[in-house]
């Protein structure tokens, strides 16, 4: 029997706001325990929620990056459960009325493109944390993550392998780091994933009982988890057994995923409509004002820059990695009007750079003007390509212009073919042995007499203009 | 005359003049307190030394000529709003030794107008209660007689106005808990509109239906105390930015030519004729004034129990879900798992009637109940919503009982929760709609205990209630008196 | 329903909780007598929409004012008992 997997992911993304979804606490990581804590998100007697614009004004962006419908009334809900780092004994979350649903992601697997659906798009608020002590039966709560806004992504049931839900995790967490809406650190939990998967015969209309994998805090791991998972039902449902509807948790170090059942137990989360929150009505003008505000998206940017600068795929990947290389880039190819070469650089030297002295692009002390400036010095023969990248080390620790540079330190290019004719006349006269040996055969030595000539003028000889010349007086000795 | 026997308008006035000073006012409060809330009990806490503290800082204000509308004024506050810095209990073994860290807005307010706080007063256990009997902090007797009740939650609060423990104090209403009291004690008693007053800092019971309002011994002082409490408070998602009149503006006008609407379900059997004659007492007056009564209809006012225990409690079963001892508050120690020690704490720190209603929450917002109970009990709170809008389109305030009986003797209804239910049958719809609600003092029975009457007006007109109630008080023709305490 | 409301009941109070609830649970079975087919459901008693604030730090009460009221601390967390399965 043939199966095919049906896997749907959920995402909870925490949002880059400077405040908690419904109160006015630091949403900064890493602080001290419970010191971004205030009465409201400590859940205190008394106390009441108001909700942070900037969460709604980020969800409307990503729900517009996933061309969701977005619900112009929407509502907040409590979803009633007890743990100590949930202060309130509820979450508020929305339920019956999202701020989204029914969008979709384009994601590229193997060459091909498949539409997954998001079923739906919401806010809530993130939970603190609980640290369980190794020896005694204790655990500690810090509620510094308490109140944090989050979003929630639901996907369709629609990815049929882990490499399309890999592929579909990949393509959320760049639209939501382009979106500058999510830092998308999976280590530091601002990206998490949970699973759904369960498997049915091929051919079949009807989902098989699925089971919902946590833990996974890589995509790798989200990877081999769903791998592991299909393994493992799929040797259930051949040997004739039933697949069993639960939470499994995904084990890192022994690669399994293990059953919670006993620990979790079915939660009735008693929803209802929080009487504390109003309804937000989301006008045309304010979606209108949102969408003005979404970039262009990496896989709109990647498609444009095929089609604008005919750079091969794999740069167009490399390029769009970030927004701000992106925009690095084009600023770059638009100046110096060689988009390949551009590439080159950029993803060359540029790159390596960046990452040795572990910048980002905005840090960087090349600006994409002077780079500009750098190629076209190459491109009208000023300086030879090789000299280009001394000259860009200097640029990098310096800061001044390619020109500046290359007037200060003498570099340029020499391309008078009279005074290398008299270079090369002089390589010739000092190494009469080499000409002998180039004559009888050794062809090679042709790159021993540029090498030379290059040495004479430190490298500044225009590379083109030397072969011809020493062509033209080889074949004469 | 003892000055804890007077008026906020009396005392502001002396105050004023210069013939007397805060610290004065207060110590006899303060003397008065000791001499009679061991009988009573309205106290949980007083705030002996703050207070004096407070006097003496208005009193420094009064010199200076900073006045605000409660300089120098003692009052009470119900013990389930934030106070920083004095314990909060909510009348409940869960928060006995809870200090907040932060003012509920209505304090901080309190305090903006110069008003020195007394203390904290007795309640039922979170609210919930008619008779202020399940505190864990004892029951609060009626200073009338105390043998009985002095109505709940905001027993405490009533009880202290009624036997000048404070000049005036603050109570929250989510069924009733401001207007059934102040009937019961011989007060006035407002329920203001849903969204008027903060609730940031009122130790949520019912989240739709809360509302916190003043207790006092006339109209006037009623609108002092809403000038200073009422208004927009960035803190709450449903405060509402509704400009805050004057209140004082109503106090003196007549009502010449008004309607006032008697609607006719709220005249049922069982009513106690005590009660029905004073009401029709007070219809008679309101005609005197120059106003005409005339029959309504509130068809929907025979569900008002049902749909609001369900209501009240599916919110207060979620409002509760925080009191788990692992934050603040009550644990009960010893227990080595989490789950135990959930259970533990919570059966031992809520009293039976909250123990109850969190029950009746939890299993009406259950999965499969959820449709019939509460998402019903919403739908039919539109339709008595809905009664409210038609009948104000042609009254200016509606009139009606506030009880339907004087205040009951203790314990007489501690064993049938449901009957104790059902007297909340009056007050509860104004919840519902939320629209505000003014229990006024009407005569007194045979026996010698307080009636009062209820006037109900549309949304944010608080001013018309002030001028109903005053014009009323006015009017009404008996002599008031005071308990004999 | 105890269990999902996170209290204990002795079997005496289960008696009587149960048949309190079944009386207070039978009296509101009359809203049942009515059509509410076309009606929205009444969540808020005020007609607001919109209410937000701005992504502005407030105060913080830092750690010590958080852990002030904390029955059970360690260090700078709260310190709740396990579950144990």
């Amino acid at each position: 029997m043939d199966y095919e997997p049906v896997i749907g992911l959920e995402v909870h993304a925490q949002l880059l706001t400077n405040t908690k979804i419904f109160c006015g606490c630091s949403t900064k990581f890493g602080e001290m325990p419970n010191s971004n804590t205030c009465p409201i998100c400590i859940g205190l007697p008394g106390v009441l929620p108001v909700l942070n614009r900037r969460v709604v004004e980020f969800t409307m962006k990503m729900a517009l990056a996933t061309h969701c419908r977005i619900n112009g009334r929407n509502t907040f809900a409590r979803k009633n459960y007890f743990y100590p780092d949930l202060p309130k004994g509820y979450q508020i979350s929305q339920y019956a009325h999202p701020l989204a649903e029914m969008g979709y992601v384009d994601v590229e697997i193997n060459g091909d493109t498949k539409r997954i659906g998001i079923t739906r798009i919401h806010m809530e608020e993130d939970a603190g944390k609980l640290i369980h002590d190794e020896d005694q039966p204790l655990s500690y709560v810090d509620l510094n993550r308490a109140g944090v806004p989050l979003i929630e992504i639901v996907s369709e049931p629609d990815m049929r392998s882990p490499e399309e839900g890999a592929a579909y995790l990949r393509r959320l967490h760049e639209i939501l780091v382009y979106l500058e809406i999510c830092d998308g650190n999976m280590e530091e939990g601002s990206f998490r994933c949970d699973a759904n998967v369960s498997l049915r015969p091929k051919g079949r209309e009807e989902f098989g009982t699925r089971a919902e994998l946590k833990n996974m805090n890589s995509f790798r791991n989200v990877q081999r988890a769903l791998e592991y998972e299909i393994v493992r039902q799929r040797e259930i449902l051949e040997k004739g057994g039933v697949v069993v509807q639960e939470t499994r948790l995904w084990d890192d170090y022994q690669g399994i995923t293990h059953s919670m059942r006993g620990k979790e137990e079915a939660h009735d989360y008693r929803y209802f409509p929080d009487p504390d929150l109003v309804d937000l009505s989301l006008s045309e003008a304010w979606i209108e004002e949102i969408a003005a505000t979404v970039p262009e998206l990496p896989l709109e940017k990647r498609k444009r820059f095929l089609r604008e600068y005919g750079i091969p795929p794999y740069d167009a990947g490399v390029l769009t990695t970030s927004r701000a290389l992106a925009d690095f880039y084009e600023t770059v190819a638009e100046l110096c009007g060689k988009p390949k070469i551009a590439s080159n650089w950029v993803m060359g030297d540029f790159l390596a750079y960046l990452n040795e002295n572990k910048l980002e692009v905005p840090e960087s002390p090349v600006e994409p003007e002077a780079l500009a400036d750098l190629i076209n010095l190459i491109d009208d023969g000023t300086i030879s390509g090789k000299i280009a990248k001394e000259v860009f080390e200097v640029m990098w620790a310096s800061g001044k212009s390619p020109e500046d540079i290359v007037e200060e330190k003498g570099l340029k290019q020499v391309a008078d073919a009279g005074e290398l004719e008299k270079v090369v006349d002089d390589v010739l006269k000092a190494n009469p042995k080499q000409i002998e040996q180039y004559k009888g055969g050794k062809e090679q030595l042709f790159g021993y007499f540029v090498g030379q000539t290059m040495k004479a003028t430190r490298g500044k000889a225009n590379p083109q203009i030397v072969n011809d010349i020493l062509k033209r007086k080889l074949s004469e000795v | 005359m003892e000055l804890n026997r007077l008026t906020i308008h009396e005392l502001s006035d002396l105050l004023k003049e210069g013939k007397t000073t805060s610290v004065e006012i207060t110590e006899s409060v303060l003397k008065r307190i000791e001499a009679a809330d061991e009988r009573v009990n309205a106290y949980i806490t007083v705030t002996k030394e703050r207070a004096l503290e407070m006097a003496e800082s208005a009193d420094r204000d009064i010199r200076e000529g900073k006045t605000g509308g409660l300089t120098g004024i003692p009052v009470a506050v119900k013990d389930n709003m934030c106070t920083e810095g004095v314990t909060t209990t909510c009348g409940s073994h869960m928060l006995e030794n809870f200090v907040p860290p932060y003012d509920a807005t209505v304090v901080r307010k309190l305090k903006e107008a110069g008003a020195v706080v007394t203390g904290k007063t007795n309640l039922d256990e979170f609210a919930m209660g008619s008779s202020t009997e399940t505190s864990y902090y004892g029951i609060t007797r009626n200073p009338w007689d105390l043998e009985r009740v002095p109505g709940g939650s905001s027993g405490g609060s009533a009880a202290a106005v009624a036997s000048d423990e404070c000049i005036a104090a603050l109570g929250s209403d989510t069924g009733g808990s401001i207007r059934q009291p102040a009937a019961h004690c011989g007060t006035v008693g407002m329920k203001p509109t849903y969204g008027r007053v903060s609730r940031y800092g009122l130790v949520a019971f019912a989240s739709s239906l809360d509302q916190i309002g003043p207790i006092t011994k006339d109209v006037e002082d009623c609108a002092i105390m809403m000038n200073a409490i009422a208004g927009y408070d960035a803190n709450e998602a449903t405060s509402v930015p509704e400009q805050v009149s004057d209140y004082r503006d109503f106090v003196s006008r007549d009502i010449e030519g008004w309607t006032v609407g008697i609607p006719k379900e709220y005249f049922i059997d069982g009513i106690d004729p005590e009660v029905l004659s004073s009401v029709n007492n007070a219809i008679k007056t309101m005609e005197a004034c120059g106003a005409t009564c005339r029959e309504i209809s509130l068809p929907h006012t025979e569900y008002c129990v049902a749909i609001y225990y369900i209501i009240a409690p599916s919110e207060a079963s979620s409002n509760l879900a925080r009191y788990d001892g692992v934050r603040y508050g009550f644990r009960q120690k010893g227990e080595e798992d989490l789950l135990d020690m959930y259970k533990a704490t919570r059966s031992a720190g809520f009293g039976a009637e909250v123990k109850r209603r969190i029950m009746i929450g939890t299993y009406a917002l259950s999965s499969g109940y959820y449709d019939a109970y509460y998402k019903k009990a919403s739908q039919v709170r539109m339709l008595l919503r809905n009664d409210f809008d038609e009948a104000f389109k042609t009254c200016d305030i509606i009139l009606t009982p506030t009880t339907p009986t004087p205040a009951f003797t203790i314990g007489e209804k501690m064993d049938d929760p449901l009957r104790m239910y059902l007297s909340d049958i009056f007050t509860l719809s104004t919840n519902l709609a939320g629209v505000p609600g003014i229990a006024v003092p009407c005569g007194y029975t045979e026996k010698g205990l307080p009636l009062g009457v209820q006037f109900m007006a549309s949304h944010f007109e608080e001013g018309k209630l002030i001028q109903a109630a005053s014009a009323f008080e006015r009017n009404a023709g008996f002599t008031k008196r005071r308990p004999e305490l | 329903m105890a269990h999902l409301a996170r209290l204990n009941f002795s079997e005496g109070e289960k008696e009587t909780y149960t048949s309190q609830l079944n009386e207070i649970l039978m009296y509101m079975d009359i809203l049942n007598k009515i059509d509410t087919s076309d009606v929205a459901p009444m969540t808020h008693a005020i007609s607001l929409i919109n209410a937000f604030r701005d992504d502005v730090n407030g105060e913080s009460l830092g750690t010590d004012r958080s852990l002030a009221n904390a029955p059970e601390e360690a260090g700078d967390c709260f310190k709740v008992p396990r579950v144990i399965d």
